[in-house]
């Protein structure tokens, strides 16, 4: 842990005002709509499990920023942040969480499975690290097809103790597939910390013996995930080569909507989230916009009540919508085969 | 028609699905500088390449996760198991994403993946290398699973399986390799879903599939031969689509049926037929259906002991005297 997050005088080079001011509501949008998501599941709007995002927005905020129109990326069930930052409709997303027919999987996958086709974003995943070697074989086939395309792979501390993640990790350094994968340390695998789980706890440096470059970055400033996933993607698509990147984080909230503040009383104290909430990526990037002049107190009041607008409608669109007809039931279980109704 | 081996069988399949199309690759241990453990991939590094016969680290679940995730964009891998045993080591590869992914994101993500080897034992593997399993991945919803018995049908069910657009399980026989069979020459498939009447039959229904199908077939001829009992034998082909019709058919003609398979008999793929030809033939059963199958324990090295836990030629004839009495 960093004991002070030093506020950039200066933008990156290639970060203009008016991009960086996109990026800012984009976490804005993502801290809004995380916000309903709780309330509403309260009100049994939602069930299942959900995985709230909020504290790690710079994470894939800043990484997402960079991937072009092709490229690919697929995370853990974690995965409203990664939906929005890569420009899935909000209204889509909550109504996925409710279980509607105008969900992003019709209904059908829920929290843990939401999804962008056309963008690239191949998914939400369930299963700890489950996902990481189907990376490698996204990153096989873009570089069998001759792509110069790359696949973000996003997941979490927890996952780096799944045997397939070291299979993947292994098969990714052999085959040189162009993949970034990118550890989100929120510093607990649900109540375990990555003290305790991980002999060594620096996860960035269990990674250096794949044969790809790894990092260790800081992941609650907008700014710095910005600067290095730009430089970590560049060489990743040019040379190409995987890359591990550990992304130091905090979830402010518990693991999922069961893990309420009694049960994190277990496993951590009230002074140690103040204290990465003193460190709110959305606070900070805030501070910077005003400080350098890029932005005023009235622009980021709009910002903040047009995100908040979006989660409201999101959640009005969700409520709106109509649950997938029973027909869902059976569909899609095949491409091309019907499944026998027994009933 | 050409006689060829099963094994040979496998490789034209494989060799002319890559020639058809750039989009299939294979991926496995051992399949491309050593030729294959079962040299069904034998000479197809040479032919076409380290990116397209693609060897790997023992991985089980990287094998089976990378194909899933370089179908997912539109390839078509065939993954190579070098047994599978050994498959289960990739079980929450197949099982949780393979089979999940089109489902759970609504249809929108197609995994046309094949996961093909070996499957049964026979040759003293002992008790974690002779595993058939072919139930655990019927019971899945989204796999297809296929288990041919013939070098025609290898190869036909094969071409079926990397043409078809979700994932595969082909369990091949290791015993069944270097049999011999006619293969029709030139472009052909076998469909899913279509079970073949190997033989006719009045008096008794054998149902099998892969390498047991031989088993009932030398039964059957056994018992024509000997005691002039007329046994129908089918062969399933695919589990899943399972073709129930054939079955059906073959069963009201003869009133009584015997499944034969090699994996283990309790909550084996023989309870299924069972109980759907119960369900849906009842009243043309003369006689409870009977499985004949592996002993329910984990298969044993010694050589006596394994041919006693493997189902075997004399267990199909006591089983179909039984069904007669």
């Amino acid at each position: 842990m960093k004991a002070e997050v030093p506020v950039k005088k200066s933008l990156p080079e290639s970060l203009t005002p008016q991009r960086l001011g996109e990026l800012y509501r984009t976490m804005l949008l993502i801290r809004h709509f995380e916000e309903q998501c709780s309330p509403a599941y309260r009100q049994g709007k939602m069930g299942g499990y959900m995985h709230v995002y909020i504290g790690q927005e710079a994470v894939a905020t800043g990484f997402i920023a960079h991937m072009r129109e092709d490229d690919y990326m697929i995370c853990s069930y974690r995965d409203h942040g990664h939906a929005l930052a890569r420009g899935t409709d909000p209204r889509r997303v909550m109504a996925e969480l409710f279980g509607r027919y105008t969900g992003v999987s019709k209904g059908k996958g829920g929290s843990m499975h939401l999804v962008n086709v056309e963008r690239g974003f191949l998914g939400g995943y369930g299963i700890v690290g489950g996902m990481v070697p189907l990376a490698v074989g996204i990153g096989y086939g873009i570089r069998y097809r001759g792509g110069d395309q790359v696949c973000l792979c996003f997941f979490g501390d927890g996952a780096m103790n799944i045997g397939p993640v070291h299979e993947a990790l292994n098969m990714a350094g052999v085959y040189k597939v162009p993949v970034v994968f990118i550890c989100e340390n929120n510093r607990y695998a649900m109540a375990t910390p990555v003290e305790f789980a991980s002999a060594v706890p620096n996860l960035a440096e269990r990674a250096k013996q794949y044969g790809m470059p790894t990092k260790q970055i800081e992941g609650m400033d907008l700014l710095e995930v910005y600067q290095e996933a730009e430089e970590i993607i560049r060489h990743v698509r040019t040379t190409p080569e995987p890359y591990f990147v550990e992304v130091i984080t905090y979830r402010f909230e518990g693991h999922g909507i069961a893990d309420n503040p009694t049960n994190q009383a277990l496993y951590r104290t009230r002074e140690e989230v103040e204290y990465w909430r003193q460190r709110d990526p959305i606070v900070n990037t805030a501070r910077f916009l005003l400080e350098g002049g890029f932005a005023t107190e009235e622009q980021l009041l709009e910002w903040d009540h047009f995100a908040k607008q979006q989660a409201l409608e999101a959640v009005a669109y969700a409520d709106a919508s109509p649950e997938p007809p029973l027909e869902e039931l059976y569909r899609d279980v095949y491409t091309d085969m019907e499944v026998e109704e027994w009933r | 028609m050409a006689v060829i081996t099963y094994r040979e069988a496998l490789r034209q399949a494989l060799a002319e699905e890559m020639e058809r199309d750039p989009s299939v690759f294979l991926v496995g241990e051992e399949i491309g500088r050593y030729q294959g453990t079962f040299r069904v991939t034998e000479g197809l590094l040479q032919r076409f390449g380290e990116r397209r016969v693609v060897d790997t680290p023992i991985s089980e679940s990287g094998i089976a996760g990378m194909a899933i995730g370089a179908a997912m964009i539109g390839l078509r891998p065939v993954a190579e198991f070098m047994t599978f045993s050994f498959a289960l080591i990739a079980a929450d590869q197949i099982v949780n994403h393979a089979a999940k992914i089109l489902y759970m994101f609504g249809g929108q993500i197609r995994v046309p993946v094949v996961f093909r080897g070996p499957a049964g034992g026979g040759a003293q593997l002992s008790a974690q290398h002779s595993h058939s399993l072919e139930s655990w991945y019927a019971h899945i919803p989204g796999l297809k699973v296929v288990t041919p018995a013939t070098p025609a049908d290898a190869k036909g069910l094969l071409k079926t399986a990397i043409r078809d657009d979700n994932p595969v399980i082909f369990m091949e026989h290791a015993k069944l390799y270097s049999t011999r069979g006619e293969v029709p020459e030139g472009e052909y498939t076998v469909p899913f879903g279509l079970a073949e009447v190997k033989r006719e039959g009045r008096d008794v229904t054998l149902i099998a599939y892969s390498q047991p199908l031989l088993l009932a077939l030398h039964a059957a001829e056994k018992l024509a031969e000997t005691e002039g009992i007329e046994c129908a034998v089918i062969d399933l082909r695919s589990l899943q689509p399972l073709d129930m019709d054939t079955v059906l058919r073959s069963v009201s003609k003869t009133h009584r049926a015997v499944v034969v398979h090699e994996d283990h008999r309790n909550v084996g793929f023989g309870a299924e037929i069972a109980a759907r030809i119960q369900e849906f033939a009842f009243d043309e059963l003369d006689a409870p259906v009977l499985r004949v199958a592996s002993a329910d324990v984990p298969i044993p090295y010694a050589r006596n002991l394994e041919r006693a836990a493997f189902p075997s030629e004399e267990d199909i004839i006591r089983a179909v005297k039984r069904v007669l009495a």
